[in-house]
């Protein structure tokens, strides 16, 4: 034990525990006994708020964050390079997997793009159950985010509450088309099944307690102190970094920046029904929640203006090359049979051209972009996904906060690492 | 001719070399050196004012004279307007500048496009690979990379190898 010699003065003592502390430097003065230096600390991929596998390297100066780094990619699935091989059916379901909370919006953002490439719009009816069941999906992601950001932040009932709302959508969802996850749910043409009496019905009782749910939510958080000095100033970035930085969705607006595609460029029933755009001030986190929880009932304005709206007709498209004919003709034409076999094996050949379609899905701006040579599958498609843009944005709005704000920060984007990597 | 384009000819002559307007949306093909000035040009501009760098994406043409294509998709915020840039980069000398000094948000997508076909962005601040590790090789959207086969995991060796050898 007493082998290794007694540091000398110069160097510093140990203490009993072995810690060594410095001396002082006689030239320096007070300054030079703490020894400073940086620290770097890893955050993820394994912790639970990154919402999946983010990884961060912080560089701190005590608890201040000098720098943040996000290392991405835990997730890639390399879903672009997959989708070259798949025909265009096959990708809708690819697209379920990319924002795996919200994939009614992600299986619309591509349908959309797709339908772009082949000039077709969609019957009525079926633009209306695409709006409603896309702000049905945008209300339950925002209620999964309210949930989420209060549970990492400390406050545990607003996550029990937001899920009891949620789970009666994905119940509804999961009448609707089987699944309460990964629904695949939009076709290229229309949509899969039509909304039954019974789910217009449960809709519209759910719609008519929500207001309250809500204030119950806020009741918990608008004014909470803990909530307020979590949020508050957290995470700020202003109107002109966040158009820089390409923020779209809430994230944006919540600087007060007025982009949201449904207004700019209205596709589905949107034009066709009232409801506003929440703006924020401040571009903070508080800002961010204020305007999702105001989406939410924005959301739920929509749903049920379109329920009232909702007209008659055919829920697809029926055209030989884009859409599969009716099951019942299959079983009793032999053309049908055919065609049905041509469309599995052979699927939709668009036309040459590239374009690309931004939809806006509840974390902000996704866009497809598809380059077709004529094929059956995509030459290219580049998904532009709204958490890989704001992860751009991370170190920016990230400088400066103490430590125990990289968890507020974390879920203020809304991040989702399957849309992330993709 | 469009608008834009001949705003383009007066501001940067030469640098356009082709338009094409189809499924209602503008593309402007521009000289792969003159990009940045193009960029720079379209967003300062108070009557274009593109401020929003939508989205950067490459395609791969391994048969074309210049290989890769490098997409730029602008939107303008304030007048709700998108267009799409296009430039050409060829195989030997694959680099172009970088945008990153216009618009931040293309720190990100440029080094995506980096990383997955492996386009150089001259003056990024960053040039890393972003979705692959550092010690990964080729670059998986080119459509020269092989789909088919057991890959790079088979040379991992801390992987215990239990059959014959891989080609």
């Amino acid at each position: 034990m007493n082998e290794t010699p007694p540091p000398t003065a110069a160097k510093g003592s140990h203490d009993e525990f072995g810690m060594i502390h410095p001396a002082p430097d006689p030239n320096e003065g007070d300054a030079a006994v703490l020894r400073t230096e940086e620290l770097l600390l890893n955050m993820g991929p394994q912790h639970p708020s990154t919402h999946g596998v983010l990884r961060v390297v912080l560089d701190l100066e005590g608890e201040r964050i000098l720098k943040a780094t996000p290392h991405l990619g835990y997730l890639h699935r390399g879903t672009e390079k997959l989708a070259e091989g798949k025909t265009y059916q096959q990708i809708v379901t690819l697209t379920d997997r990319l924002d795996y909370v919200c994939a009614m919006t992600n299986n619309f953002a591509y349908v959309r793009a797709v339908e772009k490439l082949l000039g077709v719009t969609v019957p009525p009816r079926a633009e209306y159950i695409r709006t409603i069941v896309a702000e049905m999906q945008r209300i339950s992601g925002h209620l999964f985010w309210l949930g989420t950001q209060a549970l990492d932040i400390g406050a545990m009932t607003v996550f029990f509450y937001t899920f009891r709302e949620r789970e009666v959508l994905i119940g509804l969802f999961e009448k609707l088309c089987g699944a309460r996850l990964t629904y695949s749910y939009y076709t290229i043409g229309g949509v899969g099944n039509d909304l039954t009496p019974e789910i217009i019905a449960a809709l519209r009782a759910f719609l008519k307690t929500f207001p309250e749910k809500i204030a119950e939510y806020n009741t918990l958080l608008e004014t909470n102190r803990i909530w307020l000095a979590r949020t508050k100033n957290v995470a700020v970035i202003s109107a002109e970094d966040a158009v820089a930085y390409s923020l779209t969705g809430p994230t944006l607006r919540g600087s007060g920046v007025n982009y949201d595609i449904r207004k700019a460029e209205p596709y589905a029933a949107y034009a066709d029904v009232e409801w506003e755009v929440p703006l924020g001030k401040n571009g903070d986190t508080y800002d961010r929640y204020f305007i999702r929880v105001e989406e939410i009932r924005q959301s739920a304005r929509i749903v049920s203006q379109c329920l009232d709206k909702l007209p008659d007709g055919p829920i697809s498209i029926d055209v030989p090359g884009i859409t599969y004919p009716s099951k019942d003709r299959v079983m009793v034409d032999m053309e049908s049979l055919i065609h049905h076999f041509k469309m599995a094996c052979e699927g939709i050949k668009p036309p040459k051209g590239e374009i690309y379609c931004a939809t806006e899905a509840p974390k902000g701006e996704l866009g497809f972009y598809i380059n077709s040579d004529g094929g059956n599958h995509p030459y290219r498609l580049k998904i532009r996904s709204p958490s890989f843009v704001h992860l751009g944005a991370f170190d920016h709005m990230a400088r400066g906060y103490l430590i125990a704000d990289i968890v507020t920060i974390f879920g203020t984007y809304d991040v989702v690492m399957g849309e992330c990597d993709r | 001719m469009h608008p834009i384009e001949s705003f383009l000819q007066a501001r940067c002559p030469d640098a356009v070399t082709g338009v094409k307007n189809a499924f209602g949306e503008l593309t402007i093909t521009v000289a792969k050196a003159r990009l940045a000035e193009v960029c720079r040009a379209l967003r300062d501009d108070p009557e274009w004012s593109f401020d929003f760098l939508s989205d950067v994406s490459s395609v791969d043409f391994p048969d074309a004279e210049e290989r890769f294509e490098v997409n730029y998709h602008l939107y303008s915020i304030g007048r709700r307007h998108r267009v799409r840039l296009k430039a050409r980069v060829g195989e030997e000398d694959c680099r172009i500048d970088s945008v990153t000094p216009l618009w931040a948000g293309a720190n990100f997508m440029e080094r995506e496009v980096y990383d997955l076909m492996g386009i150089e962005f001259v003056n990024h601040p960053d040039l890393r690979r972003i979705m692959l590790t550092d010690d990964f090789d080729g670059f998986p959207l080119r459509k020269d990379y092989p789909t088919e086969g057991r890959g790079w995991r088979t040379t991992f060796e801390f992987l215990p190898t239990t059959d014959g050898p891989v080609s």
